[in-house]
This record gives C-alpha cells, sequence and structure tokens, in this order.
C-alpha cells in the first residue's frame, strides 16, 4: 500500500452548536486527485481550513508526512508544502499579475528581510513567476494589476501563486468556480497533468470535472463523510443520490 | 486624467525646493527662515518614521511621540552628564556622557528601537481601533514618567547648554546644522525607497492588502510587522535626536499626544505611504504655524480645514493630488 502525505482521522470541529465537521477520516496519496463534493454548506471550505491551519481543530489528528501537524500555525503549514487556493480568490490587489507570483515564490524562499535589491531586477523571481503565469495562460496579463484582471483570470492566477509554493500537495477550493465553459476545460487537462507533480484535494461544485478527474470522490454531507470511492461507485451510490446528486437532476 | 508629472520628478523637485529655501534664506542673512526649515526637515523625518508603519503597513500608531521623545530624551540625558562631568555609571565600569552626535545618535536610535520592540510585539496581538488606542496608551505611559522623573527635568524638561558636535561642521551655524539634518533625511529616505521596493518592502505592503494571503504564504505577518514597526520605532527616534539639539531642549511635551497626531497629520497632509508625503506635509504644517500663527492663535483652524480638505478632496494627500495615484510593479 501507498504512504498517505496527508492524512486525517476523527477530524471535528464546532462552531457553536454547528458540528461543521464530524469525525472526518480522509487521505491524500502521491499523484492522485482525491475529489471532495457536497452540498452547499456541508463543511468542505472548512475542511480545507482545518487541514491549512486557518481554523483549529476540536479533536482529531492531521497527519502529514506521518507527523502530526495540529500545533502547527498557518504559516508553518505553508512552509512544509501545503498549499492552498482560495473559493474567493485572495490576491494582493495593489500587485501585478507577476507581482503576485513574485511575492509567492519569495514565500517559497522564506525570504523577507531583504531591504537593498530591488526585486523587480530579481531575475530569477521574475523568471519563475512568468513561468508559473505561462503554465495557465496568463502569460500576456503580466504586468496587469490584480484590480484590473477579470474574475476567470483572477481564478487562474490563484493557480500561478500555487505553482510558485512548489508545494508537495494542493488543496484546491472550487478552482473552476466562475470559469466558463473553455476554461474549466483547458484546467481540467492542466489539472490532470498537475496531480504527478503533487497530489490534489479538489473541492469542486462542476461534476463532469470531478467525474473526469478524480481518482477517488468522498461525499461530505452536514460535516459527515457519507460515501467514499470511484466515480462509478459514488454515481450509482443510493445514499448520494439521495443527499445530493438527487438535488442536482431534481 | 494626465498626471502633471511623474512621483519621482515631483520628488526631485520638492528635495531641491526644500534645499534651496534655506540657502536663500541664508544668503539674505535670515537666520531664524533656516532654523524653521530645520524644524520642518526634523519633523519631516518623524513622519518618514511613522509613515513606514502607517503608509507602507497600515499600522495606525497613535504613539509615535513616545520614539520622538526617547530619542531626544537619550540625547538630553547623555549631553547632559556631559556637561556636568558626571559619568552616566560607574559600576560595574565607568560610562561617560558624550557630546558627539554620532554617537548619541545611535543610542536614540538602539532606545527607540528598544521601545519599538516592546510596544509592538504587545500592541500588534491587537489591530483596528484597539492598536490605536494601545500605542496611545503606551506613549501616555512614559509622558507621565518623563514628568514625574525629577532627575531629568521631570515637567520642566532639560537643557542641552551647547549644541553637539558632528565631525567636520560647526553645528553652532544655523545653515551647517540644517545641512547635517537636511542629509540625515535625504539618507533615510534613500533607504526607504530602496527598501520599498526590496522583498521587505513588497511583504509589508502585501501584509498591509491581505494578511490572510500572506500567512497561507507562509509567511508570519506577525513578524513583519513587528520588524516594520521597530524600524518606523528607530527613524522616529532618530528625528527626536535631532530635534533635542535644534531646540537644545528636551521635555514631556515631545511625547505628548499632540505630537502623535501631529506626525499624523504631516502623513495625511502629504500623502499616506507615498515617500515625500511626510516631507511636503511637515513642511505645509510648519508654514501654517509660522504664517497663520504670527496673527491668530487659532492657526490650528486652518490646520484643520486643510486637513478636511485633504480628506475630503484629495484621498492622496498633496503628492496625490499632483502626481497622481501610486504605482506597483
Ligand atoms: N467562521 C464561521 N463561524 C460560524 N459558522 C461558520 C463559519 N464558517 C463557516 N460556517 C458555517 O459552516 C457551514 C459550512 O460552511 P463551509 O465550510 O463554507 O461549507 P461549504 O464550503 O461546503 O459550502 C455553513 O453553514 C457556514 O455558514
Ligand atoms: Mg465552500
Amino acid at each position: 500500500m501507498i504512504e498517505p502525505v496527508l492524512s486525517l482521522s476523527g477530524l471535528t470541529k464546532s462552531f457553536g452548536a454547528l458540528k461543521v465537521t464530524d469525525s472526518v477520516d480522509l487521505d491524500l496519496v502521491p499523484g492522485e486527485i482525491h475529489a471532495l463534493i457536497g452540498p452547499n454548506g456541508a463543511g468542505k471550505s472548512s475542511l480545507i481550513k482545518l487541514v491549512a491551519g486557518e481554523l483549529a481543530a476540536d479533536a482529531g489528528s492531521i497527519r502529514f508526512d506521518g507527523r502530526d501537524i495540529a500545533g502547527l500555525d498557518q504559516p508553518a503549514r505553508a512552509r512544509l508544502g501545503l498549499t492552498r487556493t482560495f473559493q474567493v480568490s485572495s490576491l494582493i490587489p495593489e500587485f501585478s499579475a507577476r507581482g503576485n507570483v513574485m511575492f509567492a515564490a519569495q514565500a517559497r524562499r522564506r525570504s523577507v528581510f531583504g531591504f537593498i535589491r530591488q526585486v523587480n531586477r530579481d531575475k530569477e523571481l521574475i523568471s519563475e513567476a512568468e513561468q508559473a503565469l505561462d503554465r495557465v495562460g496568463l502569460s500576456d496579463r503580466s504586468g496587469v494589476r490584480v484590480s484590473e484582471l477579470s474574475h476567470g483570470e483572477k481564478r487562474l492566477l490563484e493557480i500561478a501563486m500555487a505553482l510558485a509554493m512548489r508545494p508537495r500537495i494542493f488543496l484546491m477550493d472550487e478552482p473552476m468556480a466562475g470559469l466558463g465553459q473553455e476554461g474549466s476545460s483547458r484546467l481540467i487537462g492542466f489539472l490532470d497533468q498537475l496531480r504527478t507533480e503533487a497530489p490534489i484535494l479538489l473541492i469542486e461544485h462542476d461534476m463532469d470535472a470531478v467525474f473526469q478527474l478524480a481518482n477517488r470522490i468522498s461525499v461530505l454531507v452536514a460535516g459527515r463523510i457519507i460515501a467514499r470511492g470511484k466515480a462509478d461507485e459514488i454515481r450509482t451510490h443510493p445514499e448520494v443520490r439521495a443527499a445530493y446528486l438527487g438535488e442536482d437532476q431534481a | 486624467m494626465r498626471d502633471l508629472i511623474t512621483e519621482h520628478r515631483l520628488n526631485i523637485v520638492l528635495a531641491l525646493i526644500l534645499l534651496g529655501g534655506p540657502l536663500v534664506a541664508h544668503f539674505a542673512e535670515e537666520p531664524f527662515l533656516v532654523t524653521l526649515a530645520t524644524r520642518a526637515t526634523i519633523l519631516a523625518l518623524a513622519g518618514v518614521g511613522l509613515n513606514i508603519a502607517l503608509g507602507l503597513g497600515g499600522l495606525v500608531s497613535f504613539g509615535h511621540a513616545a520614539f520622538f521623545g526617547l530619542g531626544g530624551y537619550a540625547v538630553g540625558i547623555i549631553a547632559s552628564h556631559h556637561q556636568n562631568y558626571e559619568p552616566l555609571m560607574t559600576a560595574p565600569f565607568v560610562i561617560n556622557g558624550t557630546n558627539q552626535m554620532l554617537v548619541l545618535w545611535l543610542v536614540a536610535v538602539i532606545v527607540s528601537g528598544l521601545a519599538a520592540l516592546v510596544i509592538g510585539a504587545l500592541s500588534l496581538r491587537t489591530s483596528g481601533v484597539y492598536f490605536i488606542m494601545i500605542t496611545l496608551a503606551f506613549a501616555q505611559m512614559i509622558y507621565y514618567f518623563a514628568i514625574s522623573w525629577p532627575a531629568y527635568g521631570g515637567e520642566d524638561g532639560l537643557s542641552i547648554y551647547v549644541r553637539n558636535s558632528f565631525p567636520g561642521i560647526n553645528t553652532l551655524k544655523p545653515l551647517d546644522f540644517f545641512l547635517l539634518c537636511y542629509a540625515v533625511l535625504m539618507v533615510v529616505l534613500l533607504a526607504q525607497w530602496r527598501m520599498t521596493g526590496a522583498r521587505f518592502g513588497m511583504a509589508l505592503q502585501a501584509v498591509r492588502q491581505n494578511e490572510g494571503r500572506v500567512a497561507a504564504l507562509g509567511l508570519s505577518p506577525y513578524r513583519i510587522r513587528l520588524a516594520a514597526f521597530v524600524i518606523s520605532g528607530m527613524v522616529t527616534g532618530l528625528a527626536g535626536a535631532l530635534y533635542a539639539d535644534l531646540n537644545r531642549f528636551v521635555s514631556p511635551s515631545m511625547i505628548s499626544w499632540h505630537l502623535s497626531g501631529e506626525i499624523m497629520v504631516f502623513i495625511i497632509l502629504g500623502g499616506v505611504a507615498r515617500l515625500f508625503g511626510p516631507v511636503v506635509g511637515a513642511c505645509l504644517f510648519v508654514l501654517f504655524e509660522h504664517l497663520f500663527g504670527s496673527f491668530t492663535t487659532h492657526w490650528q483652524f486652518f490646520l484643520g480645514a486643510a486637513l478636511l480638505a485633504v480628506v475630503l478632496f484629495a484621498r492622496g494627500g498633496f503628492i496625490g493630488l499632483v502626481a497622481g495615484r501610486a504605482r506597483h510593479d
């Protein structure tokens, strides 16, 4: 059996009376895309926040490379190689597209205390940023300020920043949202390749994308995993149809 | 709308005006105006310090007079020991006072930097209004401490009988002292300009705009802010050191909340986060004080009106009005 890079067990989190994560077990093995699906408000984003360290779990363990990381804060987990993309784009608005990716490349180097050398002459950072932008197809928008990018371009910039982090695992929260038909299908092709660089925990609403990409699918409803399996098993799973897919078809 | 002039060129023009004015005043034998320009230059430096925290880092400190005052008192105390031939301490070894500005500045910068480290480490655990209030509270603590410390003048302050010395120049001449202060201001501005475009500047500006993103990239927003706060305090402390020598006097009023407010006013008048914002702001402030202060004691009314105009009509302050929106890569 392949050792998982990430494994969650018994992970639990409540907001007051609301159990947003209810003893969730989940793992991610090298080379896979593990999709997490579920209706709105099921707790998918919260689960990513727990793994990334933006939220602290009430109970359960989060192991990364066999090591318990529950005690680490968000920056420390990011430094280990857990890189997330946000459901709502989270960028540096006054920087250009390239500036954002350069900053991600700078952050990967954990470099803060540079006072002399100008980043706009920093060939390493610039070329890394251009490469990442090129991979997501944003090369020609590289000098544009984030506040002037379209919604879809911001989504792609999120991915470019994640690439510049050269992560051990990707945590992606609805990367296709707002990309449109053509954008989505291009991103599907891209993620298909990307899984060989680092496994992806993928939250996605676009079922076509999920069924095309996912090696495994976990279904989250009201904080609990109610089913897990390959695309075919999930498609035909009665509980899933009732709780989730049924909604879609109705 | 096209900008009248690029910010870079505007900065050069402003630097030349600030240099040329006092030179003209000197040759017209108006030493008072030279001293006035020196005052503006030093206050500008205090504003430059705050602008690093407030402008670049979004840290609205309402207690920067603490660093200004600590820088000033560091100079005042050490110089007074020198004047009175009393060592600063005798055990376990003897440390004497000095009248060398270079040494005094170094001490002022270290003292204000350490104070900023302690105040920042505690205050930066809060944000928003709480941060404003807690920085104010720390400054008030230091203010009342200075008032109630009789050894160094207490409420009456502390006089420096002869202006301290700098190698190679006669600091007693108004123009020489002005040029020295001007040089310090320019060196600090140059350093800030480099810093802003370097990795630290990027990190600081990113933290101001989107703290969560910076944390998600693996950098600690708290550490970045703390470093900025310390640098900011050191620069304002250096300004305090120069101010002590300008007036040859330090007193608790250097630490009062009025002064914290005034330093903030420089930045708002000139342009928040703009390199020369505090320079323009401090010059306007000193000009207002001089022009309107001579025929009305309510000159601050005019300052208030100007401030209101800036907040309502020119969010980028003077620099924003003339050079347009700030550019970033
Ligand atoms: N910080 C919070 N405090 C209180 N409730 C929250 C918080 N964040 C999310 N929730 C609630 O938790 C539930 C799950 O949210 P979320 O994880 O965003 O769901 P999903 O991403 O699956 O749509 C929702 O009902 C949401 O309102
Ligand atoms: Mg969500």
